[in-house]
This record gives structure tokens, sequence and C-alpha cells, in this order.
């Protein structure tokens, strides 16, 4: 395949110029100007795109197994190539959890089976993520799994958290947390602030993260682990993690693009398209959230991708389950909020979603040197586009962004050389 | 009867904080002249003769739910009682069936309680029927508020510059939230008094005073509206035992008896007689308890015949079964 024309922007290169990409056999085989087709290739003219890496999703839930009603990883990863992506990680809070090889591999043959996106397993960190016992690490990254996290839950017990962070040392795989002491979140189904007194909602307060983020930074810092820091929600935690970062300590973490968009006031009405863990804050955390995408201290974008039935969503706030699906409106909500307001320079966004969550797991991808993978996204970041749910590939519709209207979106997904996904209005 | 939004309260009453001061003293105005049903030999006029209204109670309730019924018995308005317990299904679903069902059996009016904040407010955005919010989770309990007020303006003639303060566990109060906004809107001046455990998270943001203590709330007030300490908040560890809630924050003859002038004790009910508020006081001349309860059948007949689409002027002579 060769993609002819477009605007090339490989971060990992530093590379922002209009050149040709020629993919052979699902790698990578030229940039430059001018370059021939060979013989029966096929050509894309990209002129007027943007050519970006591939995109990477280190945050996914694809709910299967145990939750097929919400998401499969075929529908996932359908979802994924909509939204640009060319890999995702799959978490493993299904049912049953991904604690074991087995399971590993039963993720990864659905992934390669789905033929879309390219879907790496998370395995736990705990097994059954009950947060008393290390899984086999080792055996799990051998199956395929790129990372351990027990995402949902927190390991409580900080001394099973430092063995888990020096354990997984001997592999050097990342352990990625979902930082909340449950002491101070039980009960809580929003921020805790003016809002939720005057909705009579449980709020969890900012600390119930800022705690478990300050733990964790220091036992990475003890141990020299290392450390992956999902979806983080409030100023102080931002500001803790460039404090850390500053020091050395070895920390990626995740800013989402519903935490840059919104505020807790999304909630208002009792709107449960727009709970989620952890939850939406202030102007003030959102704005830290946005500064620390920017200034690299949130390295990675990442979405939360977390799929719900419309019957799960459609009760009281309360009995109302967690999570909005991010991976259809991500590209759009990012450049939205960053690119087209000047925050970000369209090469560090791309980053943000490339090349810095590849390195941060390890994946292969996120760069357009020559023999990567073939994983191309071709964006064309000023197509304005209104979010209709209607039409997500996803098999979950729970978005808080229906009805907004987004510029920026990914118009061709290309996997190992192959287009796997292709919007509709160029051909 | 349509369902229409009607001009006056609209289509629900779901909170205080939805509505205008006009609307709450025109909802107050208008229990005036109802009062006066529930002492006849033949307590009963035909305002809402012909309408169908259930009361759908997901949480045990006693008094408000007697009250309701009385208030739509006194205005011939046939009712069903429906109680559900939450203990097998799951809140959520019992609620969307519940919604649709209701709907389908072409009812005009629900009164509903529930367990979780919202739950009114998802009701009344899926039936065309009217909804009524007696109280959800911790949210709003709007007639306890209306007849809190109602008892208020009775004994102080206005609301204006009055200062009223909520007692107790305001944090999981619904009660507190709607007095909160109905006190503000008709001009009162607001206090909330409690531990610090069990105030919600910048209440002061919603326009009130917050006194840590109960001997400065008496010495400002001229009512009490004094809340009921759950035992379950001991258990939880918002307060350390109801012998010292009694002694730190307990209302007491001894500490009113300090205060620099008469104060009105409300009490929403039921009554923690010896915790929150001692029997003294309970019983006591400056109590106007058994009034808020007498009220309330006054305040719900009023909603369920604004909500039929009456209008505050024509409340006396509909009472008199003239058309309006």
């Amino acid at each position: 395949m060769l993609i002819r024309g477009g605007r090339i922007v490989d971060p990992s290169q530093k590379l922002d110029e209009v050149l040709d990409l020629l993919l052979v056999e699902g790698k990578v085989a030229e940039l430059g100007e001018g370059v021939d087709a060979p013989e029966g290739c096929e050509t894309i003219d990209a002129g007027g795109l943007v050519v970006a890496p591939g995109l990477i999703d280190v945050h996914v839930h694809l709910r299967e197994p145990g939750g097929e009603h919400k998401e499969t990883i075929e529908s996932g990863s359908r979802a994924a190539a909509a939204g640009g992506f060319t890999s995702v990680v799959a978490m493993p809070n299904t049912d049953p959890p991904i604690d074991n090889p087995a399971a590993v591999g039963f993720v990864r043959a659905e992934g390669l089976r789905a033929g879309c996106a390219r879907v790496y397993p998370a395995g736990c960190i705990t097994v059954g993520q009950r947060g008393e016992q290390l899984t086999e690490v080792g055996e799990l990254l051998k199956a395929g799994a790129v990372t351990i996290t027990d995402d949902g839950r927190p390991v409580s017990d900080a001394g099973l958290m430092r063995r888990a962070l020096e354990y997984a040392l001997s592999f050097d795989c990342a352990v990625a947390v979902h930082c909340e002491e449950l002491a101070l979140s039980r009960g809580g189904s929003m921020n805790e602030g003016l809002t939720s007194s005057r909705l009579g909602i449980i709020g969890t307060p900012r600390a119930a993260e800022e705690v478990m983020i300050a733990r964790d930074l220091m036992l990475a810092e003890l141990t020299g682990g290392r450390l992956h820091i999902q979806h983080v929600s409030t100023a102080r935690g931002v500001e803790m993690i460039r404090a850390a970062r500053a020091r050395g300590v070895r920390v990626t973490a995740e800013g989402t693009p519903h935490h840059m968009a919104l505020t807790e006031e999304a909630v208002d009405g009792y709107r449960t398209e727009a709970k989620v863990n952890p939850p939406l804050r202030t102007p003030e955390d959102r704005e830290a959230v946005r500064e620390g995408v920017v200034d690299g201290t949130l390295d990675v974008i990442a979405t939360d991708h977390a799929p719900h039935h419309y019957d799960e969503k459609e009760r009281a706030f309360d009995d109302a389950p967690f999570g909005l699906v991010g991976l259809e409106t991500s590209v759009g909500v990012v450049m939205s909020e960053l690119l087209h307001t000047g925050r970000i320079d369209l090469p560090t966004l791309v980053e943000r979603m490339s090349w810095a969550p590849a390195r941060s797991m390890d994946l292969p991808g996120g760069t357009l040197s020559s023999g990567s993978p073939a994983d191309v996204t071709l964006l064309d970041p000023v197509a304005e586009w209104t979010v209709d749910p209607t039409r997500f590939l996803s098999l979950s519709r729970n978005t808080p962004f229906a009805g907004r209207t987004l510029r920026g979106r990914p118009v061709r997904t290309v996997v190992g050389g192959r287009t796997v996904w292709q919007g509709e209005d160029r051909s | 009867m349509t369902h229409e939004a009607t001009p006056f309260l609209g289509k629900d009453l779901i909170g205080l904080e939805e509505l205008s001061a006009e609307q709450i003293n025109g909802i107050l105005d208008t229990a005036e002249p109802f009062k006066e049903i529930s002492e006849r030999a033949i307590k009963k006029v035909p305002v809402l003769r012909g309408k169908t209204i259930v009361n759908a109670f997901f949480e045990n309730s006693t008094r408000t739910r007697i009250s309701f019924e009385f208030a739509e018995k006194r205005l011939s308005a046939d009712t069903v009682n429906f109680a559900a317990s939450g203990s097998s299904v799951s809140k959520g679903e019992t609620l969307v069936d519940t919604a649709r069902n209701l709907e389908a059996m072409r009812i005009d009016m629900v009164v509903i309680r529930h367990a979780s904040s919202g739950a009114a407010r998802f009701l009344a955005d899926r039936i065309g029927s009217n909804v009524i919010n007696a109280g959800d989770g911790r949210h709003e309990h709007p007639t306890q508020g209306l007849l809190d007020m109602l008892t208020l303006r009775d004994h102080l003639g206005t609301l204006e510059g009055k200062r009223i303060c909520i007692v107790g566990d305001v944090l999981h109060s619904r009660v507190a939230r709607s007095n909160i906004w109905g006190l503000r809107k008709l001009g009162a001046e607001v206090a909330v008094c409690g531990p610090a455990t069990l105030m919600p998270v910048a209440v002061e943001e919603l326009g009130v005073t917050v006194f840590r203590r109960i001997e400065e709330a008496v010495e400002w007030s001229d009512a009490l509206n004094i809340l009921r300490l759950q035992l379950e908040r001991m258990q939880a560890g918002y307060v350390p035992s109801l012998r010292e809630y009694n002694r730190v924050f307990g209302v007491t003859s001894a500490r009113l008896e300090a205060a620099p002038r008469d104060i009105l004790i409300l009490h929403p009910g039921p009554m923690n007689r010896g915790v929150e508020i001692d029997s003294d006081v309970a019983d006591g001349p400056h109590a106007v308890i058994l009034e808020q309860v007498t009220n309330g059948v006054a305040v719900r007949m009023a909603v369920l015949y604004l909500l039929a689409g009456g209008k505050p002027e024509s409340a006396e002579s509909a009472k008199q079964g003239r058309a309006s």
C-alpha cells in the first residue's frame, strides 16, 4: 500500500512533512518524496490528511468473557478501528478475570480472530483481582499479556503492591494502577462537592484518588518499579506525578478525553452516562488534566472505554454502573479540546496517542520508522461532525458526548498494511 | 384529563430547588383553604373525582404515605398503593419497568418514594402522568419542606427575614435540602447545625450559615427544625454514640432556656426522644410538631390540586364543589 501526499506526523522520528509512505508485507518499507508504487500496489491519496502512526489506546474494557451484552472482543476491536486505533490494551476485569495464562491466550486469540485493531491483553496483578495473592506474572507475560493491572479495583494492601512492583521488575513490566482508597470512596457515585451536595449523591473526595497516587508513587520510588497510573482526574494527582517524575521515579500516566472535556456538572440532572470512576471533577481539575497532557506529565491519552448496556445505565444514579465508551469519540474530543483551542500542537497530540502509549507498555508500533508494523491512522483534523451514538460500532452507546459537535476525526485505519476501517465521508 | 404542563406548577413536583418563590407561595396559599376540609364531619370534596393516583413507595414510610393517601381521598381521587422493597429485584430495574407499567395503565398521577436520589426525576422524565416526589434518597422531600414552611408561616406570620436553623444529620437529609431551598426562596435566613461529619461538603455555598455548636444555633434562631438521627449513623462512624450526640447536639430544655427568645420547635418525625430532642422539648409549649402533621395533609391536597390543573386563586371555590 502506498499512501501518497499526506502530512506525515511521526513524533518518534520528529517528522512533520508531506511525504509518501510505502507499506510492504505488513511493515513500513519506505518514507520519502516521490516514492514509486510497486507493481499492483494499492495507492491511497492522502492529500489534505494527516498520516500518523496507528493510534494506541492502552486502557479499554472489551468485556469478554462475561459481559458480551456490553461489548465483545470483536465489536471492541472494530470500535477501536473506527476510532482510529490500531492497537488497544484490554483490561482484565472480566468475568472470569484474566488472571491465568489460558485466559490471556483467549483474549489474544479472539483479538486475532476479530482481525481489526490489535488486541493486547492485560493480566491481573492479583488472583481474581481480590488483592490477596500475586498472579503468575511471568506466565501471563509469556502468554501475551503486556502489563498487569487490577483496574477497576485498587490493590489495597500496600505490602502486596510493593511486592507486585518489585516482582514485575524481573520482566521490566509496567504495573498499571487504578488509584482509589476504598475507605474514602465507599458509596460514592460522583465527585464530592457542591453538585453532589445539591443532588444528594454520596461523593468521592479527590483525596480518595490522591492518597493512593501518593502511595504508589512512593512504592515505585522505593522499589525502582515501573508504574503506570491510570485515568488521573485531580489537579493534585497531576502535580504529584510531575514532582515524582522530576525525582526520577519511573512513572507513566494517563489523561482521558472525558476528564479533559467535562466536569462534575455533566452529571447534573442525574445523567448516568456521565457517571464514571474516577469521577468527573471540578473545572480546576479539568484544567490540570489538560495541562498535564500538554506538558507530558500525563504522557498517555487513554479512553478507559467502558461499555455498558442501556438497561444498566437506565437506572437511578446510585444504581447505575460506572463507565462510558470512548473509543469512537477520543480523536474528536482530544482535537476539539486541545488542538483546536491552541493548547497543543499536532505532533505532540499524535505522540500522546501513539508513541507514548506504545512505550508505556512496550508495544510494537507507535512509529513509522522503517521495519515497524504497518499500522497507520489517517486523520482529518478539521472535519466537523456530530456524535451520533446510534452509529457506533461498539455494542454500547453510553457516552456523555451524544449530540456534541467535534472537530477532527479519523478517516482510515490501517493495521498490518490492510485497511480495517474507513470513514464513510471519503472513499 | 390531559397531561399537558399546567401553567402554575408544571407537570411534576420534584423539588423546591426548581420552584420560584411565587410558586411556593402559591402552594402555601392554596393549602390555607384546604385545611378546613379536614376539620369537617364529612371530610371529602369532589376536586379530584375520577382521577387515579398511584402511591408508589419503594421505601418504607408510614406518615408520608398515610398523609398523601388522606389528601387524595379527601379530594375524592381513586388511589392505589404500591409498596416494593428492593430486596430481591434490583431497585433500578424495578423502577424503569414500573414506570412503563404505570404508564400503560393510564393513571393520572404518581406519588413516589424511593431510596435513590434522582428517582423521582427519573420517573417524571419517562411518563406523561404527573409525578410527585415523596422523598428520593438524600435529595429532596418537597412536600415535607412545604408543610414545614406552612407551619412556620402560621406562627411567624411571614418567613421573610426569619431565622431558621436545621439541626442534625443534614448530610443524609432530603428534608434539609427541601427546607434550605424553600426557605431561602421565601426570604428566610437559614442555618444548619450538627457534627461536621454530618454536614454536606460545601453546604455554605447553598446560602446557609453553618453553626458548629448547638448553643450558637439556639442563640441565633427563631425556629429549629430538628432532624432525626438514624441509628445507622452511629454504626457507620459518623457519631461516636447516641448518648454523646444528645449531650453535644441534643435540643434540651436547658439549652432552650438560655435562648434570648422563644424558639419554635419543628421535627419531621419520627422522633428519637432523648437523642436529637428531649421529651420535654417535644411535648413543650413551643413544639409545633403535630401541627406539621396536620398541615401535611393540607399541603399535599394543594399540590395535588395544582398539578391537576387548579389555580391558587380558585382553591376556595373548588373546595365548595364549584367548577373553577
